[in-house]
């Protein structure tokens, strides 16, 4: 319930404030105003500040939801309620359509994208006859709940406050939840979060919606709110205004976005008062202080003000530490296969002109430690990404228990059971190592996104952070349970990397380089883990470069040279191997 | 349609398109040098092209004070940064280049702004007044945050258009202005009419681009400054001042685009926010050449201006909707040309 307490205070002070005697009636226009920039920014804090997707271009679904209800009940006469819904769904189909082709963009492409269509869709509406053109719809009928008529600020300020609590309710349940670590590593990049079978183009899709969604809201909340609709509040400059906010709040922050939304309106309206007062030029020089301030900002506090606050107070909200006796159930396997757990078989990959992976062939047993040594370049990453979907061979197969891989994309490859770290650390580091961890658990959770919105996947939620923190547990880093992966050491982040691989309770696990950075007691105990593993009936393949680690520990050893196989045995026999000393030594002529 | 009315508007769309051509190609240099997607291009535009029909109408334009006041502030930024080791030398080039410039070009402005100066001299003059903006822009709103993602680079750019944008109003008003032809003559081939001022965009454009070509592809200075693009620390290490190529990637791109804005302000109106709109036209066109080549670019922009000029013909209404849905499955196509290389920086 700790949880909930400011927001419901925050609720009251809301509820009570317009109930101040002798509140200006302009002060709650500027709150309305405030209400419905929040509902836009907290969109745009979920797709840009959380999911690493900047948008442009979020007034244009504003404009689908003001126009939807302004045509609807104008034209047709159909009640504002009724309305709700549609312009919900029509801002949110219209995210479908450009989010099949936006969130396919890469890079700094898909803000450029978003400033586009951004653009075309305001000519759009500034174009089209049945939307009035420049002109835009006046007349639209207030909200109505009974014989009351929203017609005064006053009224549909409560409409709008507890559209913008709802939402921020739901966001921050999204956030924390199986969907919502998914989507928060979005931003640091796609690979780790396939490998553990995230659907990242479907998370992206899907937090795109949502923000259009919440925009859509504010449109159609704007357009019984000013009663008519025209295209200036939905175009480039709003939309760029809008991403302003998100930053200003702090974009990474739910709470960012409200405050955000409330440090700009009130700004704006104070600039727009005085300035022309104190300087006497034409209107509009409210723009040049807000462009200098986002330059600015972005110099000194790129991450918002509302992280700045929140480190203020003197209370830290306490997390809450998972009830590691939450049973998960173990992943379903294929059946007993008698053959080798992992058949790699003359698999090759070019880049170009490049061989980096020249018809490599070996198997791992189940119960079995193998490692794959050779000097830089042999291509020993390479052919980890090709086991793990990561890369699709150029030739050659890879059969897991028989089955083979055949390009599979990672999300598929994980599910037969192998589980992945990385050479170079791939954690979201400013998430905790519990949610970390938890990622790797992603498809042992059922929960969906409407589950994650109304909080119905806590006995899920429970089981799937339960497992994160056994893993935690195993591989020792209980004591860091809560601190942010980023701040930890490079060798522990490399162990976390193990945790969150262990979660997918896979029958393969494949280590990149897993001793790196770590001192020496610290390798022992990774070494007396691995082992323990392997007891318990998985198997392990590794890249190492630490020969007196791989030499304890590795039950055969397979030596790449310039992507070929130049080796396969026992510790003892590649020791001595004509061959692998000249790769690693050079040849004495 | 007859043969007359689409030559007519192939004319059209080229003189058009060889301007977001110039554009396209100042968007693509600054971005490769500096990852910054320059939205201010747009004002850059405004600057060059109101300045100039300022200066013709005589008076000193507020934009000159602009450059002065922005080289103060970056007078100051220069001497935070160098705050650990302020040698006398390193002062007095900060001033010479942060103070005396500006100072230099306001002065030359006043003294010789007047109803009776040459066209030449106000072009001069206008470009060394944009060419002030755009180097102390970079020097105060990008270089501190040179390190940062492309995206953080891009809000700031946006935030400069917003500053610049106002600026712009309230240096020039909100009415639009018109500047004076850089040369009256006309040539008449069949039924196509070309004036001089056409004739120039297409020279200007043409020198340009073959000059950036070469620059780039040709000399130590233009290979040093696409290294510093492509590897910021690696380009340092071997020497590159990276600082100084920032500078000169915005020096480069303020002179484009107000070159630009002089030639279209004769052919056109421009209010104080025609830029954005123009310059993301040019934006259409560096996009469609993925931001790195320089005679793809080229041609997209012709591409988009024909397309422009035959949209106003055919569907004036929808122009814009057009012009920039354009660029909506070139984007797609090139995202799935070259899949995302993962970055590993936030």
């Amino acid at each position: 319930m700790t949880r909930l307490l400011p927001i419901a205070l925050f609720a009251l002070a809301m509820a009570v404030l317009p109930l101040i005697p002798g509140m200006p009636p302009f002060w709650i226009v500027l709150l309305d105003n405030i209400g419905l920039a929040a509902l836009v920014a907290m969109g745009l804090v979920l797709l840009t500040g959380v999911g690493g997707l900047t948008s442009f271009g979020q007034a244009a679904f504003c404009g689908f939801g003001a126009y939807t209800t302004a045509v609807l009940t104008t034209a047709y006469g159909v009640s504002p309620w009724l309305t709700l819904p549609l312009a919900l769904i029509v801002s949110g189909g219209a995210a479908v359509l450009l989010g099949l082709m936006t969130v396919r963009l890469s890079g700094h492409y898909l803000p450029l994208g978003t400033i586009a269509w951004g653009i075309s869709l305001y000519y759009l509406f500034s174009k089209l006859e049945f939307l009035g053109r420049n002109d835009g719809i006046s007349g639209i009928p207030p909200l109505q709940i009974g014989s009351l008529k929203m017609l005064d600020p006053g009224s549909i300020y409560y409409v709008i406050w507890i559209a913008v609590l709802i939402c921020a309710l739901l966001s921050m349940n999204l956030l924390d939840s199986r969907t919502g670590r998914a989507i928060r590593a979005l931003r640091r990049g796609h690979i780790a979060a396939e490998s553990f079978g995230v659907q990242t183009a479907r998370a992206k899709l899907l937090v795109f919606i949502y923000a259009a969604v919440l925009a859509g809201l504010s449109g159609w909340l704007y357009a019984h709110f000013q009663r008519a609709s025209n295209p200036t509040p939905f175009g480039p400059q709003a939309g760029i205004e809008y991403l302003f906010i998100a930053v200003v709040g702090g974009a990474g922050y739910v709470w960012g976005g409200v405050l955000g939304a409330a440090l700009v309106v009130i700004l704006k309206e104070i600039l727009q008062g005085y300035l022309p007062l104190l300087f006497g030029g034409q209107g509009q020089l409210e723009i040049i202080v807000f462009g200098i301030m986002l330059v600015v900002l972005l110099q000194l506090a790129p991450t918002g003000v509302w992280p700045w606050l929140t480190a203020l107070l003197p209370i830290k909200p306490r997390r809450e530490r998972p009830d590691a006796t939450v049973p998960l159930l173990p992943r379903a396997r294929s059946d007993a296969h008698s053959g080798a757990l992992l058949r790699v078989d003359h698999a090759r990959k070019q880049f170009g002109g490049v061989i980096a992976v020249n018809d490599v062939s070996f198997e791992v047993q189940s119960r079995e430690i193998v490692a794959l040594i050779g000097p830089n370049g042999a291509g020993k990453s390479t052919t980890f990404n090709l086991i793990t979907g990561v890369l699709s061979a150029s030739g050659g197969s890879i059969a897991v228990q028989g089955k083979t891989i055949d390009n599979s994309p990672p999300q598929e490859v994980v599910k037969l059971g192998i589980a992945r770290t990385f050479q170079h650390v791939k954690l979201v580091p400013d998430m905790t190592v519990l949610e970390n961890v938890a990622i790797g658990a992603h498809l042992r959770g059922t929960a969906g996104v409407f589950a994650s919105m109304l909080r119905l996947d806590r006995a899920d939620e429970a089981r799937l952070l339960a497992e994160a923190a056994r893993q935690i547990e195993r591989v020792g880093l209980s004591a860091e349970i809560d601190q942010l992966a980023g701040s930890l050491s490079l060798g522990q982040q490399r162990i976390v990397e193990i945790a969150r691989a262990l979660c997918a309770d896979p029958i393969l696990l494949l280590l990149d380089e897993p001793a790196a950075g770590l001192r020496h007691m610290e390798k022992q105990q990774l070494a007396a883990l691995l082992r323990q593993l392997r007891d318990g009936g998985m198997s392990v393949l590794l890249v190492e470069h630490d020969m007196g680690f791989v030499m304890d520990l590795a039950d055969r050893i397979v030596v790449l040279d310039f992507g070929t196989r130049i080796a396969e045995g026992t510790p003892n026999a590649i020791k001595t191997d004509p061959a692998v000393i000249k790769a690693y030594l050079g040849a004495a002529t | 349609m007859n043969t007359t009315i689409l030559l007519f508007l192939l004319q059209d769309g080229i003189t058009t398109g060889a301007i977001y051509a110039l554009l396209g190609l100042s968007l693509v240099l600054v971005f490769a040098v500096t990852r910054v997607i320059l939205i201010p291009q747009g004002e850059f535009i405004t600057y060059g092209a109101l300045t100039y029909a300022t200066l013709a109408t005589g008076n000193v334009p507020g934009t000159a004070r602009l450059a002065l006041a922005m080289g103060v502030v970056a007078f100051g930024f220069d001497l935070f940064a160098a705050r650990k080791s302020l040698h006398a030398r390193r002062i007095l080039r900060a001033a010479a280049v942060d103070l005396g410039f500006p100072l230099a070009v306001l002065g030359l402005t006043m003294a010789l702004a007047g109803s009776h100066t040459p066209i030449a001299v106000n072009i001069a003059l206008s470009l060394l007044i944009v060419a002030a903006i755009g180097l102390f822009l970079y020097r105060i709103a990008f270089q501190p945050i040179a390190h940062t993602s492309v995206l953080v680079l891009l809000i700031a750019s946006v935030g400069c258009h917003l500053a610049l944008q106002g600026f712009g109003l309230v240096f020039f008003g909100a009415e639009g202005l018109r500047g004076p032809t850089v040369s009256d003559a006309a040539v008449t081939i069949g039924s196509l009419r070309f004036t001089g001022q056409s004739i120039a965009v297409y020279a200007i454009t043409i020198a340009l681009i073959v000059a950036l070509w070469l620059f780039f592809g040709f000399t130590l200075y233009g290979k040093a400054l696409r290294a510093t693009a492509v590897n910021r620390l690696g380009a340092r290490l071997v020497g590159i001042r990276t600082s100084l190529s920032g500078q000169i990637a915005f020096l480069l791109a303020s002179v484009i685009g107000a070159i630009s804005g002089i030639l279209i302000v004769p052919i056109t109106t421009l209010y104080y926010d025609t830029g954005f709109l123009i310059g993301l036209k040019g934006f259409v066109a560096a996009i469609i050449g993925g931001l790195v080549s320089y005679p793809l670019t080229a041609v997209a922009a012709l591409v988009v201006g024909t397309v422009e000029a035959f949209s106003s013909f055919y569907a004036s209404n929808y122009k814009e909707v057009i012009v920039f849905t354009l660029i909506l499955p070139v984007l797609v196509l090139r995202s799935l040309a070259a899949p995302a290389v993962e970055e590993e920086k936030d």
